[in-house]
């Protein structure tokens, strides 16, 4: 680890999840015209990456992750048609999405592509990654909830992803549980294995309010990818707010090529007034970041509460006790009933 | 008393497992085991169990067919090897049950359909994918009551129990499932998401299963129809438990299983691959009472039949 090197001059690529991430926060009703309103206001204003998809990505369209207004499909068609500098990316989990979804993103304009696994699951991509890289999109490989795995096992499972293929290998704090110095040890062991042409990414979820300052700790190891968010929008607390981390980076000297002015009144005029919660560190959205839970959890805890009568804070820890993870949201009304049924709350039927 | 000969194709777990299930069946015995590594710790611990064994894959395994008597193999390989290794075994006249996604002959659900498989005398059936096994079941519960348009299931299977075949070919795993959903579960359409969990101690293989009915659901049909189905799948598989539900949400029906092996080769959290060898187990023990009582002649098939 380097003692706080400066940064001045460095180049960071800056990818957007309002439109996918986002998505989780918006309960999936993102319309055809907000996406496209919020993907030329980020076109113009210079932001390289846009990821448009359901939140859990391609294939999320079910009962377990909610089905959205549109599909990923209509979505991508016609965010592709009005950008005219960015890359439209998607989000990949193998389990959920599949070959053939990608290749009918691909041909609807997608051309960039995080295949995410849970951090320890990485031999569950290699023939999405290596689809990918057929296709010729630009592919990361996107290692979630990384605070569960220690940096040497981050290691292991990104250089995995990096032998399937994946240019750019992301560490994913979906539980926006992680400190600085747990990313600074995380991205320093990735870089000393990884090849040096690969790239390494950050996605944070602003849980703890360490977004920005854990995506900094990240550059300062080497990392020259940044996920973030306008306003924030995105699940749980939020992802890192890319705005606040865009003028972070100019204070800096972190070179992001994109215009913080634009972004300030696209956060300000455009998504703010699109979300249905305020998304920031509420009760609930910083017991997911302490307890170090999946933030997508968030509002599906929520509405298990109202029907079984048990706090969103309880199921939620009860949930990182039992260590699930991203993609078990049936778990989180299971759980819900089980303690319902131990509080005298719920029958069973059989009982 | 008499037993049906059997030979296991694939060493590795699943394989590993059938070893204990088929060798406790009354009606079936393990004779041979087919590998491709001669190193392999499958092979090792299949002759110390009493099993003949070779590392030729199912070349080594042929010459032995006739002499051997074996009538039912079971194939763990892969959904490639499979559609091989069915066409060479059939025309010698051993069926075939094939655990990989390969799904060259029907979809077989013990519970739900495996008594018209041996009526028909198939010679190779497909056993779908653990998920399907442990949700199919269900899904049938509900349609066999009310229709049902759209089944979707979510199979949580620990990080220690899912071997390298399924890992490197999850979207295959996904389509079988998927696909079985309709034509074994009875639903129009129909979704399989898999997740793989690496906590510690393991998760016992956990399996959440919702449908959409088009009308209204009849609960209390509707649960007496899930009970008496997961009594019948219990009959085989001891460890498949209700743990919630089924609950009801509008015209959403869901039901939350575990499934619990018997702690053969893995530990009993390995539910997945329990339901998986048990099912394929019952599944050669109905055709091999039906052999042994005379009622059916496996018999040849020419290799092009096998392969349509």
């Amino acid at each position: 680890m380097n003692p706080s090197p400066s940064l001045k001059g460095r180049k960071v690529l800056l990818h957007d999840m309002c439109l996918r991430d986002g998505m989780h926060a918006k309960r999936e009703q993102i319309s055809v015209e907000q996406m496209v309103k919020v993907a030329r206001g980020l076109d113009e204003a210079g932001v390289p990456l846009i990821q448009v998809t359901h939140g859990a990505g391609l294939g999320g369209n079910s009962l377990q992750h909610g089905f959205a207004l549109h599909s990923n499909e209509e979505y991508l068609r016609a965010v592709s048609a009005v950008v005219e500098r960015a890359r439209i990316s998607v989000l990949l989990i193998p389990g959920l999405g599949t070959m053939r979804e990608l290749k009918s993103a691909y041909e609807c304009g997608a051309r960039s592509v995080h295949v995410a696994t849970h951090c320890t699951e990485a031999d569950t991509a290699p023939q999405h990654i290596a689809f990918a890289r057929k296709l010729g999109m630009d592919t990361t490989g996107f290692l979630m909830m990384a605070h569960l795995n220690d940096p040497v096992g981050i290691a292991k499972q990104g250089k995995l992803m990096e032998s399937y293929g994946a240019q750019t290998i992301y560490m994913t704090d979906s539980a926006g549980y992680m400190l600085p110095e747990d990313v600074r040890a995380r991205v320093a062991a990735l870089r000393e294995v990884l090849d040096p042409q690969t790239e390494i990414g950050f996605h944070g979820h602003h849980n703890l309010g360490m977004g920005i300052a854990n995506s900094i700790a990240a550059i300062e190891e080497g990392a020259s990818r940044i996920d973030a968010s306008v306003a924030g929008l995105g699940a749980g607390a939020g992802n890192t707010p890319l705005e606040v981390f865009a003028a972070v980076c100019e204070r800096m000297g972190i070179e992001t090529g994109v215009d913080l002015f634009k972004l300030m009144d696209l956060a300000e005029d455009v998504i703010v007034p699109m979300m249905e919660h305020m998304v920031r560190v509420d009760r609930e959205s910083l017991t997911l970041g302490f307890a170090g839970v999946y933030s997508t959890f968030l509002l599906h805890a929520k509405r298990a509460s109202a029907r079984f009568g048990i706090p969103a804070r309880d199921i939620l820890v009860e949930l990182g006790r039992r260590k699930m993870i991203g993609g078990q949201e049936d778990m989180i009304e299971d759980t819900a009933m089980t303690m319902a049924k131990e509080r005298g709350l719920l029958k069973d039927v059989t009982a | 008393m008499q037993k049906v000969r059997c030979a296991l194709i694939g060493s590795g777990n699943i394989g590993a497992d059938l070893i204990y299930k088929v060798q406790r069946s009354p009606v079936l015995e393990p004779v041979w085991m087919v590998g491709i590594d001669p190193a392999s710790e499958g092979l090792a611990r299949a002759r110390e169990m009493g099993l003949k064994t070779t590392a030729e894959g199912v070349d080594g395994l042929l010459p032995h067919v006739k002499a051997d008597n074996i009538q039912i193999a079971f194939d763990a390989t892969s959904a490639y090897v499979h559609a091989e290794n069915s066409c060479k075994l059939n025309e010698l006249g051993v069926m075939m049950i094939d655990l990989t996604p390969a799904a060259i002959g029907p979809l077989c659900v013990p519970p739900v359909n495996l008594r018209e498989h041996a009526d028909r005398v198939e010679m190779n059936v497909n056993m779908i994918s653990c998920a399907g096994q442990a949700t199919i079941p269900i899904v049938h519960a509900v349609s066999r009551t009310q229709s049902v348009d759209y089944a979707e299931i979510i199979a949580s299977l620990s990080s220690k129990s899912v071997g390298p075949g399924t890992r490197a070919n999850l979207d295959e795993f996904t389509y079988t499932t998927s696909d079985a959903l309709c034509r074994v579960g009875g639903a129009r359409r129909g979704k399989a998401l898999a997740i793989i969990n690496p906590a510690e101690p393991p998760m016992i293989m956990r399996n959440t299963i919702h449908c959409l009915t088009d009308e209204h659901p009849e609960q209390a049909r509707i649960i007496d129809s899930v009970l008496s189905m997961i009594a019948e799948v219990q009959k085989y598989v001891p460890g498949y438990r209700l743990v919630n539900g089924p609950v009801f949400d509008d015209k959403k029906v869901s039901v939350f299983m575990e499934v619990a092996g018997l702690g053969d080769f893995l530990p009993r959290y390995a539910g997945n691959l329990d339901i998986m060898t048990a099912a394929a187990t019952r599944t050669a023990e109905m055709f091999a009472e039906e052999i042994l009582a005379g009622k059916i002649q496996l018999k040849s098939v020419k290799s092009a039949e096998a392969v349509q």
